[in-house]
């Protein structure tokens, strides 16, 4: 199995339907040929750094899938090259680190954690304490116990530091 | 003529002090550059937007070769410019 990242910039001026649809569609196309589509990132609107096609701007979309060889690539990017929506496309071979990159920074364990992201795992720790403290509601007198036994480790660990 | 208190040193006080400089990729274990992220490749180029050579950044000749080519696709996508007089 080899692992490829195919990366491209469709048209900002499209409705927002018409650009997911771009996507899917590519995504369609890599598993109708027999590729295993390991993720879709959306980047979502970028500033470009140049202008393309007379447009300042694009959306930017990444799709990570692995296959046997390289033989359907060719397929890929003559689509992409006839498709007019598409502004722009890299296509890249993966080693074992970019690979293993791309899984810790889904995860968010490098690079820059992006906001829709942060906003999610903020929500996610919201909920966690609304559990929480709901459970310190309910069952008082266990939670007082806990409290209770935590000073004393503490001080062991003074102890052995010193 | 400049007048004798803005000759302070007469050799630079700084010589010794310097710090060695140091691939970051092999000191902080890093294993993949990435392309998508013009922000961490901003740091390897200077205000033109052009690559900074390894004597400058202090990168290992393999990392460097690998960042060279990480700002190569970068610019392709249009994530940093291939030419710019007012960049960073």
């Amino acid at each position: 199995m080899r692992h490829y990242e195919v990366t491209f910039i469709v048209d900002p001026l499209l409705s927002s339907d018409e650009i997911k649809g771009t996507a899917t569609n590519y995504v369609e196309h890599l598993t109708n040929q027999g590729a295993n589509v390991t993720h879709v990132d959306e980047m979502g609107l970028r500033q470009l750094a140049y202008q393309i096609m007379k447009r300042n701007s694009g959306q930017y979309f990444s799709i990570e899938f692995s296959y046997e060889n390289g033989s359907l690539i060719p397929n890929l990017e003559l689509a992409l090259q006839r498709d007019g929506r598409i502004m722009r496309f890299l296509t890249v071979a993966l080693d074992k680190h970019g690979v293993q990159f791309n899984e810790d920074k889904r995860k968010g364990k490098v690079g820059h954690v992006r906001e829709e992201e942060l906003a999610k795992q903020a929500a996610l720790e919201e909920k966690e304490q609304e559990e929480k403290e709901q459970e310190e509601k309910e069952p008082a007198e266990t939670v007082k116990a806990s409290t209770d036994k935590e000073p004393a480790p503490q001080d062991k660990n003074q102890d052995s530091e010193e | 003529m400049a007048s004798r208190d803005d000759i302070k040193f007469l050799s630079n006080p700084k010589i010794g002090q310097k710090k060695k400089k140091y691939c970051r990729f092999t000191k902080y274990n890093l294993k993949y550059v990435d392309y998508k992220d013009p922000d961490f490749l901003k740091g390897f180029l200077n205000e033109q937007g052009k690559l900074l050579p390894r004597r400058i950044t202090g990168n290992s000749l393999k990392w460097q070769r690998r960042v060279s080519r990480a700002v190569k696709r970068s610019r392709h996508l249009a994530m940093l410019p291939y030419v710019s007089d007012q960049f960073k």
